[in-house]
């Protein structure tokens, strides 16, 4: 792809995702890779794809969001770095206009959004438990069998759901075990968590919110029919997948770099295409300023230190 | 005899200048670290709330430093807190720790009672004494509370960032070491002064958040992530709900000395969500947040630590309350293994809801 566009990268615990959309929103490139406990690696390895396929757009803006937004915004040259509950909601009311109820389920972080007039008037996040999220969905997978794309197909085929004690993770999976050795289907197994794992997800995360369609559904777990299924069913509403339900985030860090360049009108801080040549570095030394003993990360480039975080009292903050 | 007690936000600059305006030794907590949470977190019931784990970690480091005695509040419930001095004390019997506790119970209207333990601690001295000694501590701990107040309304107008919080700790510093009631207010005065020159225009409008929830997760800082000065150098103006001046006269004073009534002024508030006492600050969180929205703030964020009785209450109230007021509102449940980062999202993310709801009403 020739011309200019937005780069919006989306670095997640489980998947980093990267999307360049044209100045309208149009989405023009995306790309889902697993972050493997390595973030630098996996911008890194997505900016080297992109470059491939869309090397000589020229890019106007870059925005960055998820956990590791920070950092993908040091190495890239981000002009707009925001969390992940703002990015999903902006790509939820750019992609359905009037949505009023985002679910949203990553890897281990799930959240749910109330907008009203296209405005964000509440939202949660789970807090102490990360039951229902991807990561859980693809130790069970794992631990059947089953291809991860393959689970949530399976448990449309369901004929009686079996009940699954879905409050926490461990506890669950201990009830599918035994639901197996009494001799279940293993679709009735699966439909039986993917409906305990929304109850749960209702329960906790969506706990005293107004759940209004149109509600969509995106997130890694969107991908798991079983899931959008056992949602519909307990909400009594048709839930939607948007067409890029992977890189919302990705996508919504991307419309605000392009709200940012309307703002601002200035050159982006893009470090291009070519600096992922460079040779990006993290080094953690523990201050012994205080008691506190803060983990400060220091990045460099090519052995120049860029960035420095993590210090409770900001002494190291300052290059 | 060495004394000590839980640290509270600054509350421990007053009391040490009481206790030691009475000749008494006194020993503080160093500032809590991650390591005065690991000492906590390892030798307190799991499911303890963080106020506990927290005051185990400042006691154990205390005795490290060479205190002997430990002054800590009782209480009467529903909320936990009231059996903290003696589980506390078991506890750190159980661990082998050589020390006295004493543990103060609310008077109820009998301030004999008080002044029996306040003798255990002091000895019998002159009248003048501790008149001399409770204006001190008076003084600093309404300096104090000026202090914060200031700091928070001018945080989000700083000409650069931690300017405020600099001129802060200055401050505090020459505050715990005034030993006048004078001193106070010059330190205080020079303070203020300080603070009002590092800020530039301070008359544009800013979005303004409410801080309720539990007095210990809302007055110390190092247990709720910072949460104010973060909230301040996203350019919020914040306002708290307690303040230890208040808090001190309302559960302290008055409940020495019955005479003086409390005020009704939160069960008023949150009648029509809640009218009954359910221990901690379940009444006040739902009061603070109704009187907010009346006063148009933007928002309200509870602070609670996970596990709290009146706070889940309080929680399970607010969505009606954020509703029917229009205020929007957002509850963080904090424990030991809380990441700032994970809170710095939330914290955004709320920062960003509530300035699109202020652009869109305009």
């Amino acid at each position: 792809m020739a011309g200019s566009g937005y780069l919006g990268v989306d670095v997640g615990s489980v998947s980093t995702n990267l999307v360049l959309i044209d100045e309208r929103g149009v989405l023009q490139e995306k790309l889902y890779l697993r972050t493997q406990g390595d973030p630098i690696s996996a911008v890194k390895e997505g900016m080297r794809r992109l470059a491939a396929v869309a090397g000589d757009t020229e890019i106007l803006g870059v925005g960055t969001s998820g956990s590791g937004r920070k950092l993908a915004g040091v190495i890239l040259g981000a002009d707009c770095i925001k969390n992940e509950i703002t990015a999903h909601a902006v790509a939820a009311n750019c992609r359905v206009p009037g949505v009023q109820t985002v679910i949203e389920i990553g890897g281990q972080d799930s959240k749910i959004i109330i907008l009203r007039q296209g405005i964000v008037i509440d939202f949660a996040m789970n807090t102490v438990c990360a039951a229902g999220t991807g990561s859980f969905l693809e130790q069970q997978a794992a631990r059947l069998g089953i291809a991860i794309d393959q689970f949530g197909k399976l448990a449309l085929g369901a004929v009686t759901p079996v009940r699954i004690a879905g409050r926490c993770a461990v506890f669950a999976e201990s009830d599918m075990i035994h639901k197996q050795q009494m001799g279940h289907r293993i679709e009735d197994i699966i439909s039986g968590l993917c409906e305990a794992l929304v109850r749960n997800y209702l329960n906790n995360v969506g706990k005293g919110k107004i759940i209004e369609p149109p509600v969509v559904f995106q997130g890694g777990v969107a991908a798991n029919a079983g899931m959008k299924a056992a949602f519909e069913k307990e909400l009594g509403t048709q839930v939607i997948v948007p067409e890029h339900y992977d890189v919302m985030g990705a996508l919504g860090a991307a419309l605000m770099a392009i709200e940012e360049k309307n703002r601002k009108d200035g050159q982006s801080a893009f470090r291009g295409f070519a600096a992922l040549n460079r040779d990006y570095a993290t080094r953690t030394f523990e201050c012994k300023g205080c008691p506190n003993l803060c983990e400060i990360v220091n990045i460099t480039m090519d052995n120049e230190t860029i960035a420095r975080w993590g210090s409770r009292c900001g002494r190291w903050d300052s290059l | 005899m060495k004394l000590t007690f839980a640290r509270l936000g600054n509350f421990h600059i007053a009391a040490k200048a009481l206790f030691e305006a009475l000749g008494i030794d006194v020993v503080l907590p160093p500032p809590p670290t991650k390591r005065t949470m690991s000492l906590g977190s390892l030798n307190s019931p799991e499911f303890a709330c963080l106020p506990l784990k927290m005051n185990i970690g400042n006691y154990l480091e205390a005795l490290e430093k060479g205190a002997d005695t430990i002054v800590m509040v009782g209480g009467i419930g529903p909320c936990r807190l009231g059996l903290y001095g003696e589980v506390q004390r078991q506890i750190l019997e159980g661990i082998g720790c050589d020390f006295k506790m004493i543990v103060v119970e609310p008077p109820q209207g009998r301030p004999d009672r008080v002044f029996r333990q306040l003798f255990e601690i002091t000895g019998a001295q002159r009248i003048s004494q501790y008149v001399g000694a409770l204006r001190l501590g008076w003084s600093k701990l309404t300096a104090i509370d000026s202090l914060e107040k200031l700091a928070l309304r001018l945080r989000p107008f700083e000409e650069s960032k931690g300017d405020i919080s600099f001129a802060y700790e200055a401050t505090l510093k020459r505050i715990d070491e005034a030993g006048s009631p004078k001193e106070v207010a010059s330190a205080l005065e020079n303070g203020q002064a300080a603070m009002k020159s590092a800020c530039k225009k301070t008359d544009s409008d800013k979005p303004g958040i409410g801080i309720v929830g539990e007095v210990f997760m809302v007055l110390e800082p190092f247990a709720n992530c910072e949460i104010e000065k973060r909230l301040g150098e996203m350019g919020v103006v914040v306002h708290r709900s307690i303040y230890l001046s208040d808090w001190v006269m309302e559960h302290v004073v008055k409940d020495v000395f019955r005479i003086l009534r409390k005020s009704k002024l939160p069960y008023e508030l949150a009648r029509p969500y809640l009218c009954h006492f359910v221990g901690g600050h379940g009444v006040e969180t739902i009061a603070s947040t109704v009187d907010y929205a009346r006063q148009g703030l933007d928002g309200v964020i509870q602070v609670a630590p996970f596990t709290c009785m009146p706070e889940i209450i309080a929680q399970d109230l607010l969505p009606t309350v954020s509703r029917d007021l229009g205020i929007p509102v957002m509850t963080l449940v904090l424990d030991e293994h809380s990441s700032g980062t994970g809170v710095l999202t939330r914290l955004e993310a709320f920062v960003d809801l509530v300035r699109m709801s202020r652009r869109s009403r305009r």
